[in-house]
């Protein structure tokens, strides 16, 4: 890392932390034709943002933070187009210097915290050692601010904590742990990969809530990867719907939830449960799969599970368009009136 | 906690054996001839053979006979070899130490160069080193252990004349017995020489017998390996930016060696199978040798003595891998 891109690092143009422009990544495995799993993929996050990357499973939104923080192999996958941080692009990076980054100016939070965590190790070494090879702190330090991290995410009893393995821990603990890993160093930029997926419900909004709190404490901004629009609800300023390895609809959340103009981001509302509901009226899905998908090349990928398609969207692809805000790759939207 | 888990383990060894020389003794008794026709050949007459069964006690109903052993046995009395007349246990003490030096040369051996073996195939993995080193293993464990021993034996022994072909000291050298484990005592009596003379002996066999362990625990060093790199928490160590060295060792290497640690104790097993054909080979005269010498000649005394003790060796080295196993991996608890 050069002096350039230290503490008073300079943003890019648009004042963004992190700039992912046309990001694409295509696996390929030998015999197999090549799957792009995330296809120009460009977004924004400001430094203290919290960004929504929402979709359900296959639309490229993990893989889309596993390039983000260069985690994805080497062989069998390509990666192209540029992640901007500290005006420099990641992707450009040596693997020393983008192992210095990561755990240190962006981290990440994943989604099974029992299999995240090394079983046969404690929980404090766990922590002190992302301390010790980011901040240079000796064993001692390490472990004062170890326990105090733990005491931050709510743990109770943090000093003795230190010494329990992963297993002695709750589900919920284990998560905070996680966090507390991510966080050790004070990165400027957080990404959660669906966090609460594996916990209760009722464990989940606490740790969403912690999560949030944490941010605006920190300053860091926030990736949170999800299926779940509760989530997103709570929690994003800004949300991109992902389908198929594209980006269907951007807007700000309000106005994402009250008008959804993207019929899949629309079908994906109205498929949550509603309490007020009339009993017995049957809930709205989503037809079909993503196996369904057409490719984006010249169509709509969505087409065949669309219930507005229309005869352009086979055939012709539909390119996204930005107005007053809100981002939108849809031939035939829903109209802004309408729900 | 630990100590009670030794006694519990140690007290169900009991029924083990009890059961295991039940079978033995029906087993031994149940194969065609005897000490007494193996020890007079083909010309013996029902006679002289019966005389010779009522000598060694063999007259007597079976169940008489195991109670008979049984009551001595518990004592560590396990009767006189009917080949020599010497007391087995006198005979077991004296070749035990050329087997236990012989099988663990050959697991270092195996373990040493197994493990880090293992572990740059799976770093390479589908490449050339890679593939090499499973079709060296695959090799490893087809090859018959007598085969590979008579081969290395003509080659580096006979011909290029590197090592010895036979035995384990030269008679050259004046070596003082204290332990019976040559390179130990060497050591112990500040006679250097005579400890690298029984090194130089050692290495062929211990090459010979090594293969199959080896070649074992390479595939599951391997395999084990490649399954951690693929596992979450190398991922969230990878995502905390951690230098390669610390990944490797603390975080995939530690969770990789815990199904390594199982094997290497079923391995034990199989070289103390494989310890009587090399000794074989090499002329070694440990256990195995006096095991092949009972079979032939039915001593039934020794082959008794010896099954049950071999059992009881590989009771114990998986007592002791069960330990070890609890010490790396904190979530196995010693109940």
């Amino acid at each position: 890392m050069t002096a350039a891109h230290s503490a008073a690092a300079p943003l890019t143009e648009t004042g963004a932390l992190l700039s992912v422009r046309d990001l694409r990544v295509v696996f390929q495995r030998r015999g197999e034709p090549p799957t792009v799993a995330v296809d120009g993929v460009s977004f924004d996050v400001a430094p203290g943002q919290v960004v929504g990357l929402v979709g359900e499973s296959g639309c490229g939104k993990s893989v889309t933070s596993m390039a983000v923080m260069r985690l994805l192999p080497d062989r069998g996958v390509r990666v192209g187009g540029s992640v901007v941080m500290d005006g420099v692009d990641l992707l450009t990076l040596s693997d020393d210097e983008m192992r210095r980054r990561r755990g240190r100016d962006l981290s990440m939070v994943f989604q099974d915290p029992l299999t995240s965590l090394n079983p046969v190790i404690p929980i404090g070494l766990q922590v002190t050692e992302v301390l010790r090879r980011h901040r240079g702190m000796n064993k001692e330090a390490a472990r004062k601010a170890a326990a105090e991290l733990l005491e931050r995410v709510g743990i109770p009893d943090p000093r003795r904590r230190l010494d329990s393995y992963p297993h002695q821990l709750s589900g919920g603990m284990r998560q905070r742990a996680l966090i507390a890993i991510a966080l050790a160093c004070r990165p400027r930029l957080l990404i959660a990969d669906e966090p609460t997926t594996a916990l209760d419900v009722t464990i989940q909004a606490q740790i969403l809530e912690l999560l949030k709190e944490l941010v605006r404490e920190t300053g860091a901004a926030l990736i949170m990867i999800t299926h779940d629009l509760g989530v997103v609800a709570g929690l994003c300023e800004t949300v991109n719907v992902l389908y198929g390895g594209r980006i269907v609809e951007r807007a700000q959340r309000h106005r994402l939830f009250t008008t959804p103009r993207h019929p899949y981001t629309h079908g994906l509302l109205r498929s949550i449960p509603r309490l007020d509901a009339p009993p017995g009226e049957e809930l709205p899905a989503i037809r079909g799969s993503v196996v369904d998908n057409l490719p984006w090349a010249d169509n709509c990928a969505f087409a065949p599970r669309c219930p507005r398609a229309v005869e352009r969207c086979v055939g012709v692809s539909p390119e996204e368009e930005t107005t007053g805000g809100r981002l939108l790759r849809c031939h035939n939207p829903v109209p802004a009136s309408a729900d | 906690m630990m100590l009670r888990f030794v006694l519990r383990r140690l007290v169900q060894v009991i029924p083990t054996l009890l059961l295991l020389s039940v079978l033995v003794f029906a087993w031994l008794r149940s194969l065609p001839g005897g000490p007494a026709s193996a020890f007079l050949g083909d010309r013996a007459t029902p006679e002289s053979i019966a005389n010779l069964n009522r000598l060694l006690g063999l007259d007597q109903p079976i169940w008489v006979q195991y109670f008979r052993f049984l009551g001595r046995a518990v004592t560590g009395d396990f009767g006189a070899s009917t080949i020599t007349g010497e007391p087995v246990m006198v005979e077991i003490g004296r070749a035990l130490p050329a087997t236990i030096e012989l099988s663990v040369a050959a697991l270092l051996i195996a373990v040493v160069l197994g493990i880090p073996l293992g572990y740059v195939a799976a770093r390479h993995r589908g490449r050339p080193l890679d593939v090499a080193t499973v079709v060296g293993t695959l090799f490893g464990v087809a090859v018959p252990v007598f085969f590979l021993g008579y081969v290395l034996k003509d080659v580096f022994a006979v011909d290029l004349g590197w090592f010895p072909p036979s035995g384990r000291q030269s008679v050259a050298v004046d070596a003082t017995d204290v332990t019976g484990f040559a390179v130990l005592d060497g050591i112990m009596t500040r006679e250097f020489d005579a400890s690298l003379d029984a090194l130089h002996h050692l290495v062929l066999p211990a090459v010979v017998l090594a293969t199959i362990p080896l070649a074992v625990i390479v595939r599951i060093t391997r395999a084990s390996v490649l399954d951690v790199m693929d596992s979450d928490f190398v991922r969230t160590a990878n995502s905390k930016g951690l230098a390669p060295g610390t990944v490797r060792g603390r975080h995939v290497l530690r969770n990789a060696l815990l199904p390594v640690s199982t094997t290497i104790g079923l391995q034990v097993g199989l070289l103390l199978a494989g310890a009587v054909l090399t000794e074989r080979v090499f002329v070694w005269g440990g256990i195995g040798t006096l095991l092949a010498d009972a079979i032939t000649l039915r001593d039934y005394p020794r082959l008794q003595a010896i099954l049950l003790l071999g059992a009881l060796i590989y009771v114990l080295v998986n007592l002791l891998v069960d330990l070890s196993y609890a010490i790396i991996d904190p979530r196995v608890r010693l109940s």
